[in-house]
């Protein structure tokens, strides 16, 4: 019964959108009150719907409902309780109503914080995001219903994929999700402002916490997959260049072009019509995003829905809003004049940089994902691109960003002068060559990528410090003016240097890991890159939906034991899928990796044995960087501009 | 129930990539091994190079691979081997050739585009001599010091 309320609010919710994306426009329009005023109540109204929709389906999961199709392809009455939750969303057509939940989640927020926003804008806002809306509730109702039932339900569920029934990956695509659809509420802001025709400061200023957000979701949505990848998939590789990891890292990079490129507006009025661009491209990669997952264009690790007709479906929607915000962004960006001013070296050029260099490097990760279809279809041939183009192609933006950023973060306003700008960072510099130096000594190959990993490290994370402790000033009182600085200035100064951490994470790694096949007999030590390993048992045994065996070693380094390591694999009888669960001893310096393999014809046991230098850093900078963004987040003169109700107290002048 | 879990772990029984057993014995010539098996992409897998991947397929071209080190092949005519029986699509990482020049150019030749516009944007902005007037009516200014004000 549940399971039809939670149908029928889904209906509702799509009837609610619709009334929602046309009665506010035409009052914009005509400027009639009520017409605008009803997109609030709309939101709210279409938010409770989705939501008691996407719990009538959770509680569906839960209590393993498998009269509905859906809970019977991909749940199981054995399989642990947040799983049965994170089934919710672990297929196509949950995930598309977690989608489209936070579709309106983002659009009731808007309506519920934008008081401080002009009423017409407010409307056309709310109406863009509800038209969004409204096109994945039809393709949701229409392709991917998720309330369907089965006239014979079976007396159990065929299970979820086993690689998915892990921690890492239950939160994995909610977070992900948030920062697509987060780019839903820039796009939306975007075309309100063009429909209004006019982008000023205030515009920026509201559009800047929304983007940050979504930014921060990204992060932090990535970072989980990727850790998840490395501890999962067995070999430790944490990024692969998959198609589906691309469609999230291209709005991750827009994301953070559009983050830098809203400061210009807010602060210098200028760049207007390139960040109303922006913003819609960001938002369009989420849909191009979306396409790739569900289509089964190009092939991917992760794609669950490979049907067509869903494809062309999204396709049309892609279609619909990139084409129809483009036609407006050509009639209209005419019309946003920049005003400010500024000199060819200034932190306004810094950022145009900032946005080339990313804006740049996301195409050539487009160009790259999308390459194997334009050959196949116009140049006959069947290729594919993989890492070792992308490692190539896309990392030098990466070293030339690293590069010039403590230089722009440091540099004024308007018109600066670059010795100026330069002064303070030459001990930054001496730091960092010392540090690569370093590197390059001690290291035993004749690799330039770790070293130039531990320089960028160095320089961009001591620039950053630099820069704050320039903005204390002179003279006493430093400390207390450090402590007084606005929380944008920490979030910068924390978001940055994240950065600058996982590019050490990600060179080190790539640079100085080693790895040992082998197959190790009972209580035999043996040696991996200065670590001694033993394996002394290996016992087979039964987790609640999956049979297991484990191996049990002892890592130890000059007869001091470290760890005890139990590398695990694993078989699921219901989806008849093995996975491997490897053993990682945690360490800032190194990971040690193990996973244990087949028991040898021989006797022994196959053993994988990987050093993994600096590797935590990857997701220590990642994590820094989602800080940064929250730190920024909270900033007052976020709130104040989200709307906040500001007090009516006397300004004390 | 726990005889037939059994009987299908057995069935299932995991190969997983690079086993010791297929490794060769000179660590020099394993190691040119290991470099190719990353730069062939397993073709009956979903984006898995040979070296990461567990499917029967990967695990032959695996051994094909050492066979051919062993017999004293080239990397490049390993390469050629596995391009000449599954097509470019084997390789990870596409040559450079023919019309993939287009695919290796990309990133440079949209730099340099980008930047001629931002340097032209930037002078232009630089040469542009005072701002215009507001296009704001006085309320609407007045809005916007309240909002921007901290």
């Amino acid at each position: 019964m549940i399971t039809e309320f939670g149908h029928f609010a889904l209906i509702l919710a799509f009837i609610v959108a619709i009334v929602q994306m046309i009665v506010p426009l035409v009052g914009a329009q005509k400027r009639w009150p009520a017409w605008m005023a009803i997109a609030e109540p709309a939101a709210s109204a279409q938010f409770l719907l989705t939501a008691f929709a996407f719990g009538a389906l959770m509680y569906a999961f839960i209590t393993s409902d498998f009269s509905l199709r859906l809970v019977t392809l991909n749940s199981h009455s054995a399989k642990p309780m947040l799983y049965k939750i994170s089934g919710t969303w672990g297929n196509h057509e949950g995930s598309m109503l977690l989608w489209v939940l936070i579709v309106t989640l983002f659009g009731a927020m808007a309506a519920w914080f934008g008081g401080n926003l002009p009423p017409t804008l407010r409307a056309r806002v709310l109406a863009v995001q509800s038209a969004i809306a409204v096109a994945f509730f039809a393709f949701i109702l229409f392709t991917s219903n998720p309330f369907l039932r089965l006239a014979v339900p079976p007396f159990d569920g065929q299970d979820l994929n086993p690689l998915l029934q892990d921690p890492g990956l239950a939160f994995h695509p909610p977070f992900l999700y948030l920062g697509y659809v987060g780019l839903s509420m820039t796009f939306s802001f975007a075309v309100g402002a063009l429909i209004e025709g006019r982008v000023d400061a205030a515009w920026g200023r509201w559009v800047r916490p929304w983007t940050l957000a979504a930014w921060v979701f990204l992060t932090i949505g990535i970072a989980l997959g990727s850790w998840w990848a490395y501890y999962e998939l067995g070999w430790g590789g944490f990024w692969f260049w998959d198609p589906v990891e691309n469609a999230s890292f291209m709005p991750w990079l827009l994301a953070a072009a559009l983050l830098h490129s809203a400061i210009v507006v807010e602060k210098r009025e200028a760049l207007k019509s390139w960040t109303i661009l922006l913003a819609i491209l960001a938002f369009g990669f989420s849909l191009i995003g979306t396409f790739i997952v569900r289509s089964g264009l190009l092939t991917s690790v992760h794609a669950f829905a490979n049907d067509p007709e869903r494809g062309v479906f999204i396709l049309m929607i892609m279609a619909f809003f990139m084409g129809g915000a483009l036609v407006l962004f050509a009639f209209r960006a005419g019309a946003m004049e920049a005003k400010g001013v500024f000199s060819v070296v200034s932190r306004e050029s810094a950022l145009v940089a900032n946005n080339l260099l990313l804006a740049v490097s996301c195409f050539v990760v487009f160009v790259g994902t999308m390459w194997p279809l334009v050959a196949e279809m116009f140049f006959d041939r069947k290729l594919s691109v993989g890492p070792p183009f992308f490692n190539m192609a896309f990392s030098p933006f990466m070293l030339v960003l690293g590069l010039i950023l403590p230089i722009g973060s440091a540099m004024p306003w308007k018109r600066a002068g670059i010795m100026r700008s330069l002064r303070p960072l030459r001990y930054v510099f001496v730091l960092a060559f010392a540090i690569a130096g370093l590197a390059y000594a001690m290291q035993s190959g004749r690799s330039l990528l770790g070293p130039i990993g531990m320089f960028l490290a160095a320089w961009i994370v001591a620039g950053t410090i630099v820069d704050l402790a320039q903005r204390t000033g002179r003279g006493s009182g430093r400390w207390a003016r450090l402590m007084r600085l606005p929380r944008a200035d920490w979030g910068k100064m924390v978001a940055h240097s994240g950065l600058g951490i996982t590019m050490m994470g990600v060179s080190g790694l790539m640079a100085w890991q080693h790895e040992d096949i082998r197959v190790a007999q009972f209580g035999e030590p043996f040696d991996v890159g200065g670590y001694t390993l033993t394996l002394n048992d290996v016992v087979n045994s039964e987790g609640p939906n999956y049979l297991s065996t484990t191996g049990f070693i002892t890592l130890a380094q000059n007869g001091r034991v470290l760890a005890e390591l139990e590398p695990e694999k694993r078989i699921y009888p219901v989806a008849q899928m093995p996975t491997t669960e490897a053993a990682i001893d945690y360490d800032l310096a190194r990971d040690v990796y193990v996973v244990i393999g087949d028991q040898q014809a021989g006797g022994g046991w196959a053993v994988r044995t990987y050093i993994k230098p600096l590797t935590n850093w990857i997701w220590i900078g990642s994590a820094l960087m989602a800080l940064g963004g929250f730190l920024s987040l909270s900033d007052r003169r976020f709130r104040v501009a989200a709307g906040a109700r500001k007090t009516m107290a006397v300004p004390a002048e | 129930m726990k005889r037939i879990a059994f009987i299908l772990m057995l069935l299932a029984s995991p190969l997983w990539a690079l086993d010791p057993k297929e490794m060769l014995e000179d660590a020099a010539l394993e190691a040119r091994a290991r470099a190719i098996d990353h730069e062939l992409r397993c073709v009956v897998c979903q984006s898995e190079s040979v070296a990461s991947s567990n499917a029967n397929w990967a695990e032959d071209a695996r051994r094909t691979v050492r066979e051919l080190i062993t017999d004293g092949s080239t990397d490049a005519e390993i390469m050629d081997f596995f391009v000449a029986r599954y097509g470019e699509f084997v390789l990870m990482s596409p040559r450079v050739s023919g019309s993939n020049w287009l695919l290796w150019a990309a990133g440079p030749l949209m730099l340099l585009l980008a930047a001629g516009v931002g340097v032209g944007y930037l002078r232009g902005r630089a040469g542009t001599p005072a701002p215009q007037e507001a296009a704001l009516s006085e309320a609407e200014e007045a809005r916007l010091r309240e909002i921007l004000k901290e």
